[in-house]
């Protein structure tokens, strides 16, 4: 059973600590909701999940293992799903995914994924053209083309219509059932399986107590 | 990791000739610069000859320097880089990528366009092979420190103005020995010398600068 895992994370972020003593486990599978307000560190955390910021404190383990000791298995099985698209105005869709099935070294079916997220009439289109939601598809896609076992979902219902997300709800199922991890920041409902809550707010630190930890 | 390099060439080379108003400023900016010379120092051809290699070498680093922003800054932007960065390959190995295109469309170009001012500066004959055989040297190694200096500043405000202070005097030596071995030609000296120093320092350049600026990418994600 793969298993993902974090151990008394702490973060600093922009001078004051953002999350602190947070713990975390999800199995292959299972799915770990990200909840809190505004500004409580999901984005934070998930960032630091998929490797981008090292953690103040804390370790994050893949299947017991520490992720730092083998940094490129843990960036070869992840994929982070943030705010931005990086579409480039000048690259078809299908150019797009072809670069990152290539940076990847996968051998997924483009078509397959360009199919699934109902991007075929569009497949050739230059990123100039495509509208918000298809370009927030076009992101989507790459998480088919990448296919990663642990998925890290910054908000990726946004910019989404009702269609849409079912697509997205769908292919959350679908790498579920694979037997896939997911760790998602959402306000919208996605029908995830076997999933456990995480109340970020609860590890934020209000700046008045971060001012006086002394635990670094 | 062969097919990430390949596939970051491809897309980057792809990006480049699609967005060519890019590639055919920093030409354009070479032939202007270089036009402006006879007017500034006047039309005497031998002090033209005296400083044609000099202005070339100066123009081709400056040419190379306008175009670094290209490099990182987009991919910075729109959270490609990120992307990147998490991705299977190293990052040095797409560093290297992304220099090896920069150089294909910038500094290439210019090492074509290069007679071309020779001539117009009124360069002796003896010295066009050894400006290009320097030229052809020199300017990966513009790119690949300039990768450098591009990583550096991501994240900055005025990025432009900070990589041409950060990059410039690393350019230096590249500078020195271009120069010196057309002059070496035109005295009928040795050229060879020049040219090894100018290997070597590409040699050193293209394991250490992609190394370097893979770590200020990560850093400039912190």
């Amino acid at each position: 059973m793969v298993e993902f895992s974090g151990k008394e994370l702490s973060s600093f972020r922009g001078g004051r600590l953002v999350l602190r003593d947070l713990s975390f486990s999800v199995r292959g599978g299972e799915a770990l909701l990200l909840t809190g307000p505004n500004g409580s560190g999901k984005s934070t955390l998930l960032r630091l999940m998929a490797g981008l910021l090292d953690p103040l404190t804390g370790t994050l383990f893949r299947d017991g293992v520490d992720v730092t000791e083998d940094a490129e298995a843990h960036r070869h099985s992840t994929y982070y799903f943030g705010h931005a698209e990086a579409i480039k105005p000048a690259l078809t869709i299908r150019e797009d995914l072809q670069f990152w099935r290539g940076l990847n070294q996968a051998d997924t079916d483009l078509e397959e994924a360009i199919s699934a997220l109902g991007l075929s009439e569009q497949a050739d289109l230059p990123g100039r053209y495509l509208s918000a939601g298809q370009r927030r598809r076009t992101a989507l896609a790459r998480l088919m083309v990448k296919g990663a076992d642990l998925w890290l979902l910054d908000e990726p219902s946004v910019g989404l219509d009702k269609a849409s997300t079912k697509l997205l709800s769908d292919l959350v199922k679908r790498h579920q059932d694979s037997g896939g991890m997911v760790v998602a920041a959402t306000h919208v409902d996605l029908n995830l399986a076997n999933e456990t809550v995480l109340d970020i707010g609860q590890f934020a630190v209000d700046p008045g107590e971060a001012l006086s930890f002394s635990g670094v | 990791m062969f097919a990430a390099f390949t596939a970051m060439l491809i897309r980057d080379m792809r990006m480049g000739f699609r967005q060519a108003a890019d590639l055919t400023l920093s030409l354009a900016f070479f032939l202007v610069a270089a036009s402006l010379f006879p007017l500034g120092v006047g039309p005497d051809p031998d002090v033209l000859a005296t400083l044609s290699a000099g202005v070339i070498w100066v123009l081709a680093l400056l040419s190379v320097m306008l175009s670094l922003d290209r490099l990182f800054q987009s991919d910075y932007d729109d959270g490609a880089l990120e992307l990147m960065a998490l991705s299977e390959a190293p990052l040095f190995v797409l560093v290297l990528a992304k220099a090896l295109a920069h150089w294909l469309t910038t500094g290439l170009p210019l090492v074509a366009l290069a007679p071309i001012i020779a001539v117009l500066l009124n360069m002796p004959a003896e010295g066009f092979a050894t400006l290009i055989i320097g030229l052809l040297l020199g300017t990966p190694t513009l790119s690949l420190i300039g990768t450098i200096g591009a990583a550096l500043v991501l994240g900055a405000r005025r990025a432009s103005l900070l990589t041409a202070l950060l990059v410039l005097p690393l350019y230096i030596p590249v500078l020195i020995f271009g120069v010196t071995a057309v002059d070496a030609a035109l005295a009928g000296l040795a050229v060879r010398p020049h040219l090894l120093l100018m290997a070597s320092i590409l040699a050193a350049a293209l394991p250490l600068a992609p190394w370097a600026a893979a770590a200020a990418i990560r850093a400039a994600f912190q």
